[in-house]
């Protein structure tokens, strides 16, 4: 960033040029359109510069003052909190929760104002939390965590120049992260890797891959089970390290079983499994058994190969619509990835997430890799590429109705003691020898009701663990907007969040928002939520007057104009610095939170009201911030890298922290209340050496790592359970892949070893740290809620008649769906094609069409179709067609496309239809619809995400103007 | 770049030779591999951005190519092609970027009727001094590859100028800076050259026989080049000309008009010369699609 001044006083500083930072390790100074596009962003005209009000039923925003927005909407909050507190359930537990208002958080945040959102919303009692994870990446967290013991990627950008192969699957990294995927073309000039897509249409990354085959939006499981069964059927797989490093010699209890498509334990009243067969045989000393064989009848790797047994390569192609030879000529290279010498890498993002069985679909992924041996190896893993800008730090920071930082849960009702909780989520020793790192749950878990509670936390109140709300059930946005659609939602605030437009269903969102009494809108520019009342025609069809909504929008900064750190999809934190203030009024948004939160605890002191120490215990005081209205990004980060809140001394009683010294590493963490921490995983992020996040030097130390470069969390690994790499003896299963060695006291190497530094090779210790097994799941045991397989399962809107597998079981069975939204879903007589939205790169969701640069390079709504559909339906290049769901329509140029295939499945034929989702009524580009009128209200059985990717349309064209 | 590094002004004869006293200036290259090109368009926006160029928020005519064309504000941008190989199905979307080549013999140069509106320097770069140019549209005409632009606001001509300021102080293009798969590369011709070398036998590897550079000789070899992944058939690629050269038509009209130029003054050659844009460059080859028709 190039600022005008040179920080002097009276030059004030305005930004005038962006260009991307050559000493970026992943970078390297270049920028993807968005980023090149961000000087329009920063000084759109579209940036709000005051706080405003719209009243009830009003057709205009009028100004009002930064004071009297603070004050009316504390107001707001505290009456409707002090009105609908719930201090206990029917039961009589105590649960201190407060439902009737909700917040969105912006993941497009630093996490400094993460740390924030987080004491604010639960500092309330609030359950109605969640961040943009929500509608992306919340399901890899629910498929990687019970897979390999951690929800994120696995390896890093730079490394992926380290694959033989690429793998590109329910992503379009070409379009979606241009950056990232140098070095996928870095990987292909200097590795000579062969890069494979697979994807419904032929997009951007297909362009330059050397493989490419149509698949059938919705089916990737298949396709993924197919790949299983051939490489077992093949013996295509790196047998040292399924033997050491995966769950495949562990034998599962008599009492599992699968049956036409469900799992043993299901319940089909609460459409949910009994999961206790779901787990490992355990011996007299309660550990798991295991067959080193694997030939036992019910060791895991026997169970897997009957479960995929169906899976041939005829029922993929029944399925996906790949043909038998495309899957096999990529089956092939696949499996020449069980060598030890070669590795894999896997690339996905949405398209994987956006489906009801989201989550199961990456889990195939996953199995794929440790069959293979692809996981802790440099060119392997699982690579979650993740698209706001922070949110892999929000999902870190637990911004999600249920969590709490660093990857816990918040307790439930049924968890009223902190004993209780903590017996319930520490994970048990299953296998004698293991790390099994998640047994530290109470020093984690702790550190953080101290940090949370501060001087109030203490080991007599059980840490103030009374004062975390408790949950009932999951209050996921799908299931809270549904709770306002039925008029239970009283407040809510959306901070750089516009979910009109992100939600599925718009014309249900609009009808959820309008039964708002109040709605806060905190962002720097103006969203399509902020205006959800205000008609705009077709676009937005309301009636403004019957709208009694009030409305308050407050201009917030964007990144360009505050401190702190994001965290990117290789788990870097890495700090940025102010180019300028924000404009005109807009505050930061520590400074809008803490302004809200000040005054809100002003009132609970001087008037009482519903369990005030809720708040009032909260750290956000004189003792926390130098000015809780307004805490500097500074003191969150080292809060969330937490502190030592007395002398702390070692065994030997060597002092090892003074009272108030920063920590260095989670390892120092205490279950006592002598350390507090906001997020575990972040603690070494910020030590007494100073800000870690800020670090840059760039030296690359091996295989394109970078650790003195930002900080990675945890504890600076750049790829995670690299003691995969090696065999139990230490030597490297590639030695020129060798990340890590064995100096004769410690591992050393390229990486920060994800293992214990000091535990020498040849120990039972298996490098899946976080998991109790200390192996890679291959059967997820109980850590999924709709199976320890996948299976396939159709969309909700599917546009075969039954799914090929098992006939009675055609969906999810465990797919949540609430009876409003059932009763919008439409059938294929109807609906006849399958669509998927996505994202283009020429813009970044609803945000960049505010950029005039960006709004230039795709300035209106269009769809994709195929040349066969469009001729058929006579629709030409530039058309204006009408895509409609049961949930409503759009308008859309038509982009006649080669690029889409008709493909067959399951005898017949199937059209799908691309529909890319930025436009709306507000920004620099054209007016339009909000694409998200048509997708549907149904989300992944394990994390809530809705079904995006997989739905279905009608599409006709039409005289009415363009969109 | 100052004029001491100018070795060619447009209607300036050759008595009065370019200054060489100077140690002779590397020659430069701007080399686009097309194979690696994603068609992000961030060298686009990073071009605008640099350059202070807002073109109009137009509309989606069921293509990419968004602007639609070059203009007075758009000096680069990306050309979608889907090609079906006929025998094997296998489908290819071509993505090239278009913008002004840098012809060491240019072609906008030699027809610009105005002494010095025109120049290029020494390392290769044919910039516009837009101080000097009356609007003629002469350069419009006389370009093979249809780049120069009159803008309406100004009645000047406009094109890429290779960033000659950044290039000036040792900084790349914003557009090669940018591009995030290292599509774009910038240096000494040479270098270049060798670069594309490896980049082509990447490609015979991968199965491309007829990989290949794109550096024509009918203009003298360019300053901007392409790796191709069929060199054989540029025209593939959103109608890139095979063999492009400079119309003798503009040499014929450039001894009838510059007299004219001299005497009648702007006004009446830009009159003339709306002739010639509207007929169009007539040096793409008999039957090539023009790039309007590339989807
Ligand atoms: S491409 Fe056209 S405008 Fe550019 S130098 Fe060649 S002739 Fe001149
Ligand atoms: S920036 Fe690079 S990859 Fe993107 S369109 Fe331009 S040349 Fe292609």
């Amino acid at each position: 960033m190039y600022s005008l001044g040179d920080g002097a006083k009276n030059a004030k500083p305005r930004i005038f040029h962006i260009e991307g930072d050559p000493d970026h390790p992943v970078s390297r100074g270049s920028l993807c359109p968005k980023g090149a596009g961000l000087l329009d962003m920063i000084h759109s005209k579209n940036r709000l510069l005051y706080p405003e009000y719209r009243a009830p039923g009003s057709k205009e925003w009028v100004r009002i003052s930064w004071d009297e927005a603070t004050k009316r909407i504390a107001r707001l909050l505290k009456d409707d909190r002090d009105k609908n507190f719930i201090s206990h359930n029917e039961k009589g537990q105590l649960v201190n929760r407060w439902l009737t208002s909700g917040m969105l958080a912006s993941s497009a945040a630093s996490n400094e104002t993460g740390v924030l959102d987080f004491k604010f919303a639960r500092g309330l009692g609030m359950l109605g939390l969640d961040c943009q994870a929500r509608l992306c990446h919340a399901p890899t967290v629910a498929a990687l965590a019970p897979s390999f013991g951690r929800g994120a990627m696995t390896n890093h950008w730079v490394d992926i120049k380290n694959a033989n192969v690429v793998i590109v699957m329910g992503g379009n990294p070409a379009e979606a992260h241009p950056v990232g995927f140098k070095w996928v073309i870095e990987a292909k000039i200097k590795n000579k890797a062969k890069v494979i897509v697979v994807d419904p249409r032929f997009n951007r990354t297909a362009a330059v891959a050397d493989i490419f085959s149509p698949i059938r939006a919705g089916s990737d499981t298949a396709f993924l089970m197919g790949m299983v069964r051939y490489l077992l059927e093949t013996d295509q797989i790196q047998h040292d390290y399924v033997r050491s490093y995966t769950n495949a010699t562990m034998i599962v209890r008599e009492d599992f079983a699968f049956h036409d498509g469900v799992f043993s334990g299901f319940d089909a009243a609460t459409k949910s499994y009994d999961k206790s067969s779901w787990t490992y045989e355990t011996g007299p000393d309660g550990n798991a058994l295991r067959d080193m064989t694997m030939t036992h009848p019910r060791s895991v790797l026997q169970l897997l190969k009957q479960h995929v047994d169906r899976y041939t390569p005829e029922m993929v192609e029944t399925i996906t619509g790949v043909k038998k030879a495309d899957f096999l000529q990529i089956a092939e290279i696949i499996g020449s990835c069980s060598a030890k010498t070669k590795t894999l890498t896997w690339l996905y993002a949405l398209g994987w997430t956006h489906h009801t069985g989201g989550a199961q679909i990456i889990r195939g992924s996953a199995m794929i890799q440790l069959l293979l041996g692809n996981i802790g190896m440099a060119g392997g893993g699982v690579n979650a590429l993740r698209g706001h800008s922070n949110i892999q730090g929000y999902t870190d920071l637990g911004l999600l109705s249920l969590r709490v930082p660093g990857y816990m849960n918040l307790p439930s009702d049924n968890q009223q003691t902190l004993q209780q909780y903590l017996d319930e989520t520490t994970p048990k020793d299953v296998i004698p020898g293991q790390v099994n790192y998640w047994k530290n749950t109470p020093k984690f878990f702790i550190s953080m009701l101290k940090n949370l509670y501060g001087k109030h936390a203490t080991k007599e109140n059980g840490f103030d663990f009374d004062l975390l709300p408790k949950w009932d059930r999951s209050y996921d946005m799908l299931a809270y907007f549904d709770l306002m659609y039925q008029g239970k939602v009283n407040g809510y605030i959306a901070q750089g969040f516009n979910p009109l437009a992100a939600m599925p269903d718009k014309n249900k969102t609009s009808l959820s928002l309008s039964k708002l009494k109040f709605l806060v809108i905190i962002d720097p520019l103006v969203t399509e939520t902020s205006n959800f009342w205000r008609n705009e025609g077709r676009y937005n069809d309301v009636k403004t007057e019957d709208i009694q909504t009030e409305v308050f929008r407050l201009p917030s900064n964007c990144f360009a104009e505050e401190n702190g750190a994001i965290v990117n999809s290789g788990r870097w934190l890495q700090w940025h610095f102010a180019g300028q203030e924000p404009p005109g009024d807009a505050r930061h948004d520590p400074a809008i939170l803490g302004g809200i939160m000040t005054e809100l605890r002003r009132l609970y002191a001087e008037e009482g009201g519903a369990c005030p120490e809720q708040l009032l215990h909260m750290t956000w005081d004189e003792d926390t911030y130098h000015d809780p209205s307004f805490p500097h990004p500074e003191e969150m980060a080292k809060e969330a890298n937490g502190y030592a809140t007395q002398d702390i001394y070692d065994d030997s009683g060597k002092l090892l922290y003074k009272e108030g010294q920063l920590l260095n590493s989670f390892a120092d963490l205490r279950d006592d209340g002598s350390t507090q921490s906001f997020c575990w995983v972040f603690t070494g992020s910020w030590t007494e050496a100073g800000n870690q996040m800020a670090n840059r030097d760039n030296t690359d130390t091996g295989l394109g790592n970078t650790p003195g470069w930002a900080y990675a969390w945890p504890a600076n690994r750049r790829i995670l359970y690299n003691r995969a790499s090696m065999d139990i003896d230490g030597n490297s299963w590639d030695p020129h892949r060798q990340i890590l060695h064995w100096n004769g006291e410690k591992w050393v190497g390229a990486d920060v070893p994800d293992f214990p530094a000091t535990i020498p090779p040849g120990k039972e210790a298996a490098p899946f740290i976080m998991l109790p097994e200390g192996v890679g799941r291959l059967f997820s045991a109980k850590g999924m809620n709709d199976g320890p397989f996948p299976e396939h399962y159709e969309p909700v809107e599917s546009p075969i008649a039954k799914n090929p597998l098992h006939a009675k079981v055609t969906h999810n069975p465990t797919a949540r769906i609430f009876q409003n939204d059932a009763e919008r879903m439409g059938n294929r007589t109807e609906f006849p094609y399958v669509a998927t939205t996505y994202s283009v790169t020429e813009l970044f969701r609803h945000w960049t069409k505010h950029s005039h640069l960006n709004a230039m390079l795709q300035p209106e709504q269009f769809i994709e179709i195929g040349e066969k559909l469009a001729a058929a339906k006579g629709i030409g290049h530039g058309d204006t067609v009408k895509v409609t769901t049961k949930r409503g329509y759009i308008t859309a140029k038509a982009v006649v496309t080669k690029r889409m295939r008709t493909l067959n499945v399951a005898g017949q034929e199937v059209d799908q239809i691309g529909i890319p989702c930025h436009w709306g009524f507000e920004g620099a580009t054209r007016k339009g619809f909000l694409a998200n009128t048509l997708s549907p209200g149904v989300g992944d059985a394990n994390s809530q995400t809705p079904e995006f990717k997989a739905f279905l349309v009608n599409i006709e064209k039409t005289d009415e103007v363009a969109a | 770049m100052n004029s001491q590094n100018i070795i060619k002004r447009s209607a300036t004869s050759e008595i009065t030779p370019a200054p060489h006293v100077r140690d002779h200036q590397m020659e430069v290259a701007k080399l686009i591999d097309v194979s690696t090109c994603i068609g992000c368009k961030a060298c686009q926006v990073a071009c605008n951005e640099w350059n202070d160029l807002r073109g109009e928020v137009e509309e989606n005519v069921g293509v990419y190519d968004n602007p639609r064309d070059l203009a007075p504000e758009t000096w680069t941008l990306m050309r979608f092609t889907e090609h079906e190989e006929e025998e094997t199905g296998k489908l290819e979307w071509l993505i090239r970027k278009d913008g002004c080549m840098h012809c060491e013999d240019p072609g906008c140069l030699k027809a610009c009727p105005i002494p010095g509106a025109i120049v290029q320097y020494a390392n290769g770069i044919v910039d516009f001094q837009s101080d000097l140019c009356v609007g003629c549209g002469y350069c419009v005409a006389g370009c093979p590859f249809d780049v120069p632009r009159i803008s309406q606001k100004d009645n000047k001509a406009y094109k890429c100028t290779l960033c000659s300021d950044r290039v000036a102080v040792g900084q790349t293009p914003a557009c090669a800076k940018t591009c995030p798969t290292g599509a774009i590369s910038f240096g000494s011709k040479e270098e270049m050259k060798t670069l594309a070398a490896t980049r082509i036998s990447d490609l015979n590897e991968r199965g491309y026989e007829n990989a290949g550079l794109y550096d024509p000789e009918g203009v003298g070899g360019t300053h901007v080049m392409y790796v191709l992944q069929h060199a054989d058939d540029p025209k593939r690629y959103a109608g890139l000309p095979k063999d492009p050269k400079i119309s003798g038509v503009v040499e014929g009209w450039k001894d009838v008009l510059k007299p004219a130029a001299a005497v009648a003054g702007a006004v009446a050659v830009g009159a003339m010369a709306a002739h010639f844009i509207s007929v169009g460059p007539n040096v793409t080859e008999e039957g090539e699609e023009s790039p309007d028709d590339a989807a």
